[in-house]
């Protein structure tokens, strides 16, 4: 079932496209060589080309373009081995030239495509339109003084990718689906951080509504909204607002506008009429950017596995469940841990463990993977022991337990705590005689056909066993003991 | 193409380079007489011919990502005309 | 006179201690003490700076091995930062603005040993042709046509030209747009070249119209250019448009013979109305050059008219941007506002001259939306068919040969009230700068009221042995020696 928007006349469709600025991960500016590390005291990285001091220009960082073209790479972009910069011409207090270095003509990435999945949804292909390079403005506070904005310019010149999606999203879900697929592919390029919170992933999302089967309708453009938690929401809020007005008779403006969390609600970001002239031309002081396709190949060459191709090699390997594999695959060091748990075992228990228990305690804990107290080579042997029926799987829970508390191989704790799984017919025997003795009436009832109190009957025995009865064992001797005494 | 006062006065906003009502007289007399000169170039046949954005024929070359650049704060606000403390300071923006 | 030696001259006399570098330098600082005030060359002058250096010289000198131009006063375009001294493009809008970097090009010129005796005028922003544009009051040619009317000594480095034509600098920087070391060397009777874009870096001068500017010098000979571009030019790799070229021997270039060089005469650069005496001037040229042993040939350039149209264009687009970062945020002049919008029309209606304005509004209206494509693209395509004439130019000829301005200088407030005609002065000097190629103006007559007339050699590119190999030999034939009333020395 599509996802719709019930209005007063019916239903109508929602179209999602997304433009996400994404901060490269590099050392130095895109232009400069001035330091790009988060959270520095203000204007001390700063160069003065980043300031737009006179006669200043700019030089191309190598590393920034390869971060954009691996990520295209990893977009299953075409890459295009001639690109250009443009200017784009606006005055702002953080903009020190006055203009922005961006690729409006000739990005140096062209289409490409995002495969994305949910629970519940079928995966989809969203198509990518272009990724280009431009410069980040610096930093305007506005809450520091009565009567002036401060400016710090260390943000200014650090390299984004603008990364920009065809209008394919049809509901908030799959928007969402969007980012957090994005932001696990570039996560396992390496080429941004994906970290919303610290600005370094912002979205711009276009919204639009639509009847079925219709063309596309007014779109609005939500600025810079910084989570995925909040794009859903702005997304359903706009088409909702969006859907009134065309109900109520009204238009649709295309126009800018801000998500307000706290309302709830978009609002118009007036501006006036005449500040959108851009004035876009060839920037004069960059020639075209030529690169070869030897280069991209290398490039290529050494690019990561992806989160696709890990998924379908974990169904494929570990014969695990798809949307298991993509929920393994969603971050790298998830993946990681889990191909060393599955490595030579059962890769189905090895998943089960570790969406199940580990991330139940991760997320108990809240840690991430990294500081796991449990460490993949334990919950490893952990599943061996299983596997070699030192333990039992009840067992193992608290094995499992006892792992994330103290932090110690499973080996020493069932050692030291004695729960090797007993297998010695004898003394389950004896656990069986007892239980059965001393539950005369359920023996009875038993026999006179209440087969329902098999269960009842092994419980007692493993409780009597502390839970170390092999399970098989335990079975075999209750079938034996309650055939018996017929 | 000539241009109206209203034209003047646009693209004095979008260079934010403020104007009296004398000034704009005065330019778009000067600008026009400008603009009507250039449009000579509406006589060359340009058709099919990529525009030229540099003469100088070579490729951009690449830099290696090393910080070997700012640092310096005093440096870059030395200059400033409306320094406070670690910022460059401008009337408050309202967004 | 110390003041009328050539730098080849003057170097050599300091090597062989003739003089030391002191009383050279102190030479052109009394100079500028005389007759400053008169021709407003000089914005700034750093004399103790000028002397430290002198001293500094001397005891380098002293030493033995000393690189070329140690102990040579020259003057510096204001449009080149030089650290720690204030650098004003001529305008209000730098304030007082301090330079904490110094340019590649005089960086190169300090490497080699170059004393800077200050910083000269200039149009504003280089916007000009006639140094009437400066914020610093216009700098008055030292030649004089005998009617008493102060003369203009070209532009944008006027300060440039007037300084070393009066001997207050051996030899001086210039940047180059459209004509702007070339004319107000022909004014001014004295030699300037503009190399191939990309031959001197543009790092730390400041920038006027990217795909255009050329730092170049401007002195009393082809020789000493030469020598000068030796120094100031070269690979940089802070400005991406800069070439990855070795820097030829460019003094060695001034004596080659010219045996078989064949030289185009474009039949274009003879516009209805040409003056007699230019034309004249031109004849002679071209007669000393077939003297020289240079074959002599007809060719033609069949879009030269456009180039002033598209200069007017393309340089005033990218000036409109690269001028943008003058707002009073981070440096130079502020004028208060009550928001940041006021405070940006505020600083830049004052900070910014008439001409400088017009040029930035020209430039924002071929940009904006709905006419980029009708006046901006259009010019980039006329840009490539002015380009595509002297490639094809050069498929047959080693150099052209042609005027440098259409006229002598002219006076102070003559041709100043309509935009369109002070523009024509660079109908010549226009069309290499959109090509990009080198063009050098060499003395090569005087006119009827004895001012100096200039010719204008144009090379392939990144052939500046060639013009220079051109230029001298027209220098040799000329025998120009007419010297400016006001000079070092003279004129005071």
């Amino acid at each position: 079932m599509s996802y719709v928007i019930e209005g007063r006349t019916g239903p109508w469709e929602i179209v999602v496209g997304l433009e996400v600025h994404a901060q490269v991960v590099s050392q130095a500016k895109l232009f400069s060589g001035a330091a790009t590390a988060f959270g520095a005291e203000p204007n001390t990285q700063v160069s003065f080309v980043d300031a737009g001091f006179p006669g200043m220009l700019p030089v191309i960082n190598e590393y920034c373009v390869a971060q954009a073209v691996r990520t295209g790479l990893g977009l299953e972009a075409q890459i295009n081995l001639v690109s250009r910069f443009d200017r784009k011409n606006y005055f702002y207090a953080d903009l020190p030239n006055g203009y922005q270095i961006s690729q409006f003509e000739q990005p140096i990435v062209g289409t490409g495509k995002i495969l994305i999945e949910a629970p519940g949804m079928e995966s989809r292909e969203i198509g990518i339109t272009r990724l280009h390079l431009e410069q980040d403005a610096g930093k305007s506070m506005h809450d520091q003084d009565p009567t002036r904005s401060m400016i710090d310019l260390n943000r200014a010149g650090v390299a984004l990718m603008e990364i920009v999606s065809e209008p394919d999203m049809r509901s908030p879900q799959e928007a969402a689906a969007y980012l957090r697929k994005l932001r696990t592919i570039l996560r396992y390029l390496g080429t941004c951080d994906g970290n919303m919170e610290e600005g370094s992933m912002r979205a711009d999302v276009n919204v639009s509504v639509r009847r079925a089967g219709e063309g596309y309708r007014t779109r609005c453009e939500i600025k810079n909204v910084n989570s995925i938690r909040f794009v859903s929401q702005a997304i359903e809020v706009e088409a909702t607002r969006q859907v009134a007005v065309w109900e109520d008779g009204g238009v649709v403006d295309q126009e800018t506008r801000l998500y307000d969390p706290q309302r709830g609600e978009t609002r118009s970001l007036r501006t006036k009429e005449d500040a959108h002239d851009y004035r876009y031309f060839p920037d004069p002081d960059l020639q075209p950017l030529v690169i070869s396709k030897d280069w991209v190949d290398g490039l290529r060459a050494e690019l990561p596995e992806l989160p696709d191709a890990k998924r379908d090699r974990f169904v494929a390997q570990f014969g695990i469940a798809p949307y298991d594999a993509s929920v393994l695959v969603a971050e790298q060091a998830n993946a990681a841990y889990f191909e060393t748990v599955a490595a030579g075992r059962n890769g189905k228990l090895a998943a089960a463990w570790v969406t199940g228990e580990l991330f139940a305690a991760l997320n108990r804990l809240g840690v991430g993977i990294e500081a796991s107290p449990v460490k993949a080579a334990d919950l490893g042997a952990l599943l061996d022991l299983i596997a070699d029926q030192t333990i039992n799987g009840r067992i193992a829970k608290d094995v499992f337990e006892d792992m994330v508390e103290t932090g110690r191989p499973p080996g020493e704790i069932v050692a030291s705590r004695g729960l090797r799984q007993v297998t010695d017919t004898g003394a389950i025997d004896t656990a069986v005689a007892t239980v059965l003795a001393a539950n005369g009436d359920k023996v009875a009832e038993y026999r006179g056909g209440k087969d329902k109190l098999f269960g009842f009957f092994v419980g007692q025995v493993m409780k009597a066993m502390a839970g170390k009865g092999n399970p098989a064992l335990v079975n075999e001797a209750l079938v034996r003991a309650l055939a018996e005494n017929v | 193409m000539s241009l109206e006062s209203a034209t003047i006065k646009k693209i004095a906003r979008l260079a934010r380079i403020g104007l009296d009502e004398a000034a704009v007289t005065r330019l778009q007399a000067e600008l026009n007489g400008i603009v009507g000169w250039v449009e000579q170039l509406n006589e060359v046949d340009v058709s099919g011919l990529a525009p030229l954005a540099s003469v100088s024929g070579t490729t951009l070359h690449l830099r290696a990502d090393v910080v070997n650049d700012g640092g310096d704060r005093e440096a870059v606000l030395a200059n400033a005309p409306g320094r406070e403390g670690p910022f460059f300071a401008v009337p408050k923006v309202v967004e | 006179m110390l003041t009328d030696l050539s730098i080849a001259g003057a170097a050599e006399g300091l090597r062989r201690r003739e003089f030391s570098a002191v009383e050279l330098v102190d030479a052109h600082l009394d100079g500028i003490e005389a007759l400053n005030g008169r021709l407003n060359a000089y914005i700034t002058v750093v004399a103790d700076q000028a002397r430290a250096a002198a001293r500094q010289a001397d005891g380098a000198l002293a030493g033995g091995d000393v690189p070329v131009l140690t102990g040579i006063p020259l003057a510096i375009k204001d449009l080149f930062c030089t650290q720690g001294v204030r650098t004003t493009a001529a305008s209000r809008i730098l304030g007082n603005f301090i330079p904490p970097y110094e340019s590649t090009v005089t960086a190169n010129l300090l490497r080699e040993g170059a004393v800077f005796l200050g910083k000269v005028n200039l149009d504003e922003f280089a916007m000009g042709s006639s140094n009437a544009t400066s914020a610093f009051g216009p700098v008055v040619s030292p030649w004089t046509r005998g009617d008493g009317a102060s003369l203009v000594p070209g532009g944008s480095s006027g300060g440039s030209a007037a300084a070393v034509a009066a001997g207050l600098a051996m030899g001086a920087t210039g940047t180059d747009t459209g004509g702007s070391i070339r004319q107000p060397a022909a004014f001014t009777g004295i030699a300037g070249i503009k190399p191939t874009y990309g031959r001197c870096s543009r790092w730390g001068t400041i920038a006027f119209a990217s795909s255009l500017d050329q730092a170049g010098p401007l002195a009393r000979s082809v020789e000493d250019c030469a020598i000068l571009l030796g120094a100031m030019a070269g690979y940089d790799p802070k400005d991406s448009t800069s070439a990855d070229r070795a820097v030829p021997d460019y003094r060695s270039a001034c004596t080659r013979s010219l045996r078989g060089v064949r030289i185009g005469i474009p039949k274009e650069y003879r516009p209805e109305g040409l003056s007699p005496e230019i034309e004249a001037m031109w004849e002679s040229g071209i007669a000393w050059l077939r003297e020289a042993g240079c074959e002599i040939v007809d060719v033609s350039l069949p879009h030269t008219k456009y180039g002033l149209a598209t200069y007017y264009i393309v340089a005033p687009a990218e000036a409109s941007s690269n001028l943008a970062r003058y707002d009073g945020v981070r440096f130079g002049e502020r004028v208060a506002g009550a928001t940041l919008d006021e405070l940006y029309e505020n600083t830049r209606a004052a900070g910014f001259g008439a001409e400088v304005q017009r040029r930035v509004l020209i430039g924002t209206y071929v940009l904006s939306s709905g006419y980029y494509d009708a006046y901006y693209l259009r010019a980039q395509k006329v840009r490539a068919l002015i380009l595509r004439d002297f490639t094809e130019a050069f498929e047959k000829v080693d150099a052209l040969l042609t005027p440098t301005a259409p006229s002598a200088a002219f006076a102070l407030g003559e041709k100043m009230d309509d935009p369109v005609q002070m523009y024509l002065n660079d109908i010549f000097t226009v069309p290499a700068s959109m090509a990009g190629v080198p063009a050098m103006s060499v003395p090569a007559a005087v006119d009827a009221k004895g001012l100096p007339l200039g010719l204008q050699v144009i090379g392939r590119p990144w052939d500046e042995e060639g013009v220079l190999a051109v230029s001298a030999a027209i220098e040799r034939a000329a025998g120009f020696a007419a010297r400016p009333t006001l000079r070092a020395g003279v004129g005071a």
